[in-house]
């Protein structure tokens, strides 16, 4: 184990302004071991009073060297890693990791397979949302709103439980489809789901929207422009808050979006309210697709019959050789996937979560790399804050909604 | 996937400006840039073709696969024609060094500083290079291909005690 | 139910010191706010209203390691995390007690390389190991208990 090393001023200086290395200013370190930090994020902040002059953020505290671990595993075998970076939203991890397999390789998949994935990932986008929802209102000492929301959170773990048999980590979808056809009590609970989720959103809104104490904490800090947004690679619900309608389920649609009718959120605003209005709208959005997706859910098989690249069903591995062989041959050796390199992009909670994957031919992924909206957001942290009260930086912290897992992979 | 005309149009002219190859696997365009052009390529991606938003920059290594080891990969989107660009660069210098591309994207700024942790693969200019997500006093760039993975062999009931005196444990 | 029904009319009941500083030390155990990967999401859970850790005398998570006794490593711990981790162990007060909350922390986990520590038994005395990727709450729970029972069989000459 390595010692703690002691991080003089002078290797940061470049970072901070003279008057904090006379003493005259004070650093102050936030994490990683803090409340509000969401995780093990680590932040220097430079302070005048309370009002912070430069924020330096210190991430890899959570550095897991998935991309490292992933080139020594078969593709097939990879995947669970993908669900555990970021741990909110763990379909949508899998997803695009088989998106990128499905381009590489062109795999087909079955309508009902995609129809299935829809409903799982704006399912994920919602408990996504409770829980940013619960945390970030804990940060502001709202303390009702993490209750009411992990109460539906549950019912969203129970589904995932149900078709999965894992409440978090499902690795469900697989490439070609998904790992096995959804219970017959799927429809009813997703149903259910729909039908209280509305007026529980209502909830929400009644203790944080016209809270005076929420709207003082919230109005008017962490503003950002659309083009600093842009400079700085910033995606999803930030991009949106700023009054940019972009969403990657509209602009480059995969599995199926463009055939369900939804809105993008925006605000013009670009604050933390802002931010929180955008993504309460967009719960509501999800609830709309869940509900288009349910009652047009194809009927047909759930994975693709391509065998050359999936494993074959279960049924005929005892009645057939040739299925036998490759199911063996599939979870053995593996797949041989072309030579080659493709980048595939998904919409996930938090913005642009994107795979970089080449292959060199053989059964294992040459490079994996993912392109994490944590990262890229969390680059905006010094913007932000400047100018702010240290309180005001808690609010924004929750308003960015980093998973630290995501950020550090 | 047929490549859209404009998109086409846009290849060909930076092609005559840079004399760059291309290729297309999948319906994604990737063009293999010399360190020298890569930041007027990416700054005239961005100012003359609307390709605002830098995706993702990393690193692919060749060790004795190919000749230079690195390549360092642009993702470039243009959110207005949902586009998407992949530029390439393979690294000819030892040690590996390429111009940061901060300037012209502010975003780059932590990705250099994610490649040049895990790659070891310098940004000359660059404001800030330090490593980002492992510590500070760390020794390699664990994404090499010759950086071992750092495996430690799984104890079961019957390697439990040969594992257990090579474990470092607290004294409580 | 309660100690009044022990009392009888005499208002004295008759135990050993021991009996009483263990259950004081089980029932009003005060854990520290300390997530760090996916397993947190499950501890927070497990504080929620559907499973309701508070019914244990563990509502009150404490952001100090000073006023916390029991450490739920909940995620995998990495090597750059992992002096933190053990200077926080170092900052609480004695008696404190180490649960490993889910693969990652108990032996490493799926992650078998360079950048996360093999279980956080390298670094900190663990008491109990929790098993799951991540645990579910239920699970959480019941190796809360399990440390409670293991609490109370505890000799307060092993802590002089």
């Amino acid at each position: 184990m390595s010692e703690i090393r002691e991080v003089s001023v002078d290797e940061l200086k470049h970072l901070v302004s003279d008057r904090a290395r006379s003493g005259e200013n004070m650093l102050l370190n936030m994490g990683p071991q803090h409340p509000s930090t969401h995780g093990v994020l680590r932040l220097l902040l430079e302070l005048d009073g309370e009002i912070v002059i430069s924020c330096v953020p210190d991430i890899g505290f959570l550095h897991t060297g998935v991309e490292k671990n992933m080139e020594a595993k078969t593709y097939q075998k990879a995947e669970v890693m993908t669900d555990r970076l970021d741990y909110l939203n763990p379909p949508g991890n899998n997803l695009t990791y088989c998106l990128a397999i499905e381009k590489l390789c062109e795999i087909d998949v079955p309508p009902r397979a995609q129809a299935i994935r829809v409903i799982l990932l704006e399912l994920t986008r919602l408990s996504s949302h409770l829980l940013w929802l619960g945390t970030s209102g804990l940060d502001l000492a709202a303390m009702s709103v993490f209750l009411y929301a992990m109460r539906e959170r549950e019912k969203i773990m129970d589904i995932m439980e149900m078709v999965s048999g894992q409440r978090m980590m499902t690795t469900y979808i697989r490439p070609g489809g998904v790992w096995r056809d959804v219970p017959p009590e799927f429809d009813a609970a997703v149903q259910d789901f729909c039908n209280i989720m509305p007026a529980r959103i209502d909830e929400y809104e009644a203790i944080l929207t016209n809270n005076s104490l929420f709207l003082d904490r919230t109005k008017g800090i962490g503003v950002i422009s659309v083009e600093d947004c842009l400079r700085y690679a910033i995606s999803g619900p930030i991009l949106r808050a700023a009054g940019m309608a972009y969403d990657l389920r509209k602009a480059l649609p995969y599995c199926g979006y463009e055939q369900y009718e939804f809105t993008i959120p925006t605000h013009t605003d670009s604050d933390i309210f802002a931010r929180y209005s955008v993504r309460v709208a967009e719960m509501r959005q999800s609830v709309r697709i869940i509900q288009q997706a349910l009652d047009k859910l194809p009927s047909g098989p759930v994975r693709s019959n391509n065998r050359k690249y999936i494993p074959p069903p279960r049924s005929e591995i005892g009645v057939s050789m040739e299925s036998l062989i490759h199911h063996f041959k599939l979870w053995t050796e593996g797949f041989h996937a072309p030579k080659g390199s493709v980048y595939v992009a998904t919409e996930s909670p938090r913005g642009e979560l994107g795979v970089f994957l080449e292959s060199d031919g053989s059964p294992k992924p040459y490079r994996v790399h993912f392109r994490t909206p944590s990262f890229a957001n969390l680059q905006i942290m010094p913007l932000l804050t400047r100018g702010h009260f240290v309180a005001d930086t808690v609010g924004i912290i929750g308003s960015i909604d980093i998973v630290l897992g995501d950020a550090d992979r | 996937m047929a490549i859209d005309p404009k998109l086409a149009a846009c290849i060909a002219s930076l092609q005559e400006r840079f004399g760059c190859r291309q290729e297309e696997f999948r319906g994604e365009i990737t063009l293999y840039l010399t360190p020298e052009m890569i930041i007027s390529a990416l700054t005239a991606l961005r100012d003359e073709f609307g390709f605002e938003f830098l995706v993702d920059v990393t690193a692919v290594d060749y060790w004795l696969n190919q000749e230079p080891r690195f390549q360092v990969v642009y993702h470039l989107r243009s959110i207005a024609q949902g586009w998407i660009i992949c530029l390439r660069v393979p690294v000819t210098t030892v040690p590996p060094a390429l111009p940061t591309a901060e300037k012209v994207y502010p975003s780059a700024n932590w990705y250099e500083r994610e490649v040049w942790d895990l790659f070891g693969i310098r940004f000359e200019g660059h404001s800030d290079l330090r490593r980002i997500v492992l510590p500070y006093d760390w020794a390699g760039h664990p994404l090499r291909k010759d950086y071992p993975l750092g495996y430690e062999e799984v104890q079961f009931t019957f390697n439990q005690e040969e594992i257990m005196v090579h474990k470092p444990h607290p004294k409580s | 139910m309660g100690v009044e029904q022990k009392l009888g009319t005499m208002g004295i009941v008759t135990t050993s010191l021991e009996n009483v500083v263990n259950w004081a030390r089980t029932n009003s155990m005060w854990p520290m706010l300390f997530g760090l990967a996916c397993c947190a999401i499950e501890m927070m859970g497990a504080q929620a209203a559907s499973y309701d850790m508070s019914r244990f005398g563990m509502e009150l998570m404490r952001a100090s390691p000073r006023q916390s006794d029991l450490m739920i490593v909940a995620g995998r711990v990495s090597r750059k995390m992992a002096p933190v981790l053990r200077q926080l162990y170092d900052q609480m007060p004695s008696p404190k007690w180490v649960i490993a909350m889910g693969d990652c922390a108990a032996c490493g986990g799926i992650f078998n390389n360079y950048a996360i520590l093999q279980g956080v038994d390298e670094i900190v005395p663990v008491d109990i190991y929790v098993a799951g990727c991540p645990p579910r709450p239920e699970g959480l729970i019941h190796g809360i208990i399990t440390l409670h029972e293991k609490v109370k069989t505890e000799k307060l000459k092993e802590w002089a």
